[in-house]
């Protein structure tokens, strides 16, 4: 069999019925190209979506969760409802030490501001943050840094500003970097400046100031707005949010039930619910894709069945001369096998100048839809093959309808 | 070299069926150039396709060269049509995107030579026929006359024991025809059995032995005086 596939003869044979029907056997590979095309182009679309969507959630711990309080609903231990609640550094601390599985538990502040440079003003809101801040939500710094430990023990009156706020209170091409800004009538100095996320995950910080700062400028005391927690990868988010909402209830005297005293934001689930319609994307791209391509191995197959049919006197001519049946089945079958994947490379090469046009179009710049729109070569490999099983079981048909004819018949035939 | 004996073929024919060969007793000795002849429907061609494994005899004997052709396979009936016959037609059935090389060389590829060797072995038998010059040309470039010397180097390039002929000059004319059967008298001289099924009368004298059918039974077996087909040519 392989000196058969190699042999130049077997391929001259291919090349000579397939020129002898030039215009039959290229609208017949249009299908299985539409195919290959369409798997190739969705996805790769498909991956360039995921992978702006990662790019855009990268910077986040996506198993998280913010919780926040509100007012109770329920009374309690000669509570009555309505309560407002509100966290308190103490409650962050005893959720992180109690609550299994998680990683990180980060305390926030934040507040309407107004900003003033020089001659220049703004409301901004501002954010009291501990170093840790950064490493759930990575803050892509275009100069200096973000708050260390050593703001926050000196309760340093330092900022570290969006590049919005930058454009907004200070002039082109001028350096932010150990420049003062007053918030609230007191000055800090600059020490970084952040490229504002197009996603944002809770309330959307302009300025951060070191957490102990806050506290202290704003008369805040040991209460925070919200807590942000990070799950270890392998606990479900789901669960660390409701034993820690349980906590939070026991600590502040609330009704276990009560269900609208903490607010929250599960993060996990978002991000699920996103990256199960991705999978649900490809799963469709797949059966689409797979779909046209064996509509297209038919088409082929169809085709074959009427060119054996018109060649049956030449195939009795060859079966007289002493071809076996066994070789006139071979020859058919490599012609349908050839067809389709000929076929199928040109699906991919066109698939593949499609992903190039998109990333061209689309796949520009750090807010582009489609980022590295591309198909991975086990793919392509998996197509080729899928190609080469349903060409060769495809050929088969008119292989065996070849031969089904008598040789004397077959001969008969005008 | 061939002997059959008391071979029945009987067609289906919708409910009814047709008894086309009704007991041949037939032997051909090596060298021999035979005509089969008779009226359409007598047989003949049925007769030439059972002897050629096309077709495959209801009952008899069918003894080729010693080796008994029964339970025929499709698979051992190609080995054995490849190996010991050649066969020329009448519409000579050239394949027509293929040269003259190619058609004459084909038989050679299912016997599994190599290349070079089928190459070698197709121009030998095309010069034997007198168109070296014209390997490279497709059929259609050819004069019928032409194609069927094709055909006929087509049919000798395999080296087979027996040469099955139906008709071979049914479509050329008369001074083509002549033309053909001095070659096919030449492959004869040469030891070549040939067995022709013809209806033409002048044909049928070229060869050395006659046998006429009727209605699925021989009626004559007769040895003839050779017509040497060059004194027309």
């Amino acid at each position: 069999m392989l000196r058969f596939l190699f042999d130049r003869d077997t391929w001259q044979e291919v090349f000579d019925s397939f020129s002898k029907n030039k215009l039959r056997s290229i609208l017949t590979m249009v299908g299985v190209w539409w195919g290959v095309l369409l798997l190739i182009g969705l996805l790769g679309s498909a991956r360039g979506l995921e992978n702006s969507f990662n790019r855009l959630f990268g910077d986040f711990a996506t198993n998280s969760v913010f919780v926040w309080g509100q007012n109770t609903s329920k009374p309690f231990k000669g509570f009555q409802e309505g309560k407002r609640v509100r966290l308190t550094l103490t409650d962050a601390k005893k959720v992180e030490d109690n609550v299994e599985g998680i990683e990180f538990v980060v305390p926030r502040n934040q507040r309407q501001a107004n900003m003033v440079r020089k001659f220049l003003s703004g409301s901004f809101s501002v954010a009291g943050d501990l170093p840790l801040l950064d490493k759930v939500q990575k803050k892509k710094l275009k100069y200096g840094r973000f708050i260390n430990e050593a703001d926050i023990v000196n309760k340093r009156k330092v900022a570290v500003i969006s590049d919005e706020i930058y454009k907004q209170l200070f002039e082109k091409n001028e350096k932010a970097i150990n420049e003062y800004i007053q918030i609230n009538g007191i000055n800090f100095k600059v020490i970084g400046v952040f490229k504002t996320s197009n996603v944002s995950m809770g309330p959307r910080s302009d300025v951060h100031i070191p957490f102990d700062t806050f506290q202290q400028i704003f008369n805040q005391g040991d209460r925070i707005g919200w807590i942000m927690i990070t799950g270890q990868p392998e606990y479900s988010i789901k669960q660390i949010e409701a034993d820690a909402k349980l906590l939070l209830k026991n600590l502040n005297k609330i009704h276990p039930d009560d269900k609208r005293a903490f607010g929250s934001f599960n993060l996990g689930d978002e991000f699920a619910k996103v990256t199960g319609f991705l999978t649900g994307m490809q799963f469709l791209t797949w059966f689409v894709g797979i779909a046209t391509l064996i509509a297209g191995v038919f088409a082929i197959g169809n085709i074959l069945l009427i060119t054996v049919k018109e060649r049956t006197k030449e195939i009795g001519v060859r079966r007289a001369l002493g071809a076996t049946p066994y070789e006139i089945k071979r020859q058919i079958v490599v012609e349908a096998v050839f067809l389709t994947i000929v076929a199928g490379l040109f699906g991919i090469i066109t698939g593949g100048w499609i992903l190039i046009g998109l990333d061209a179009a689309f796949g520009q710049g750090d807010d582009a839809t489609i980022v590295n729109a591309s198909v991975s070569i086990a793919v392509v490999f998996i197509a080729l093959l899928i190609l080469v099983v349903l060409g060769t079981l495809i050929g088969l048909i008119p292989a065996f309808k070849a031969t089904s004819i008598k040789p004397i018949e077959a001969l008969r035939e005008e | 070299m061939l002997k059959i004996s008391d071979l029945h073929k009987s067609y289906a024919i919708g409910d009814s069926s047709l008894h086309v060969l009704k007991g041949i007793d037939l032997s051909v000795e090596e060298g021999e150039m035979v005509a089969i002849m008779g009226s359409s429907g007598s047989g003949k061609s049925t007769l030439l396709n059972i002897i050629g494994m096309l077709d495959i005899a209801d009952s008899g004997e069918y003894i080729l060269d010693g080796l008994p052709i029964d339970n025929l396979t499709e698979k051992k009936a190609a080995v054995y049509r490849n190996k010991f016959l050649g066969f020329i037609f009448q519409s000579f059935n050239l394949i027509n995107y293929k040269n003259a090389l190619e058609n004459v060389a084909l038989p050679l590829y299912y016997q599994g030579l190599k290349r070079k060797k089928r190459q070698e072995l197709g121009m030998f038998h095309l010069g034997k026929v007198g168109l070296a010059d014209w390997a490279e040309h497709l059929p259609k470039e050819l004069s019928g006359g032409q194609k069927q010397r094709v055909a006929i180097a087509r049919a000798l390039a395999a080296n087979p024991k027996l040469l099955l002929a139906d008709e071979p000059t049914g479509a050329l004319d008369t001074k083509t025809s002549y033309e053909i059967m001095e070659f096919i008298q030449q492959l004869n001289d040469e030891g070549k059995t040939i067995l022709m099924v013809t209806h033409e009368e002048d044909i049928a004298n070229m060869c050395k032995r006659i046998v006429r059918l009727r209605d699925g039974v021989i009626m004559e077996d007769k040895k003839v005086n050779q017509v040497r087909a060059s004194q027309y040519v």
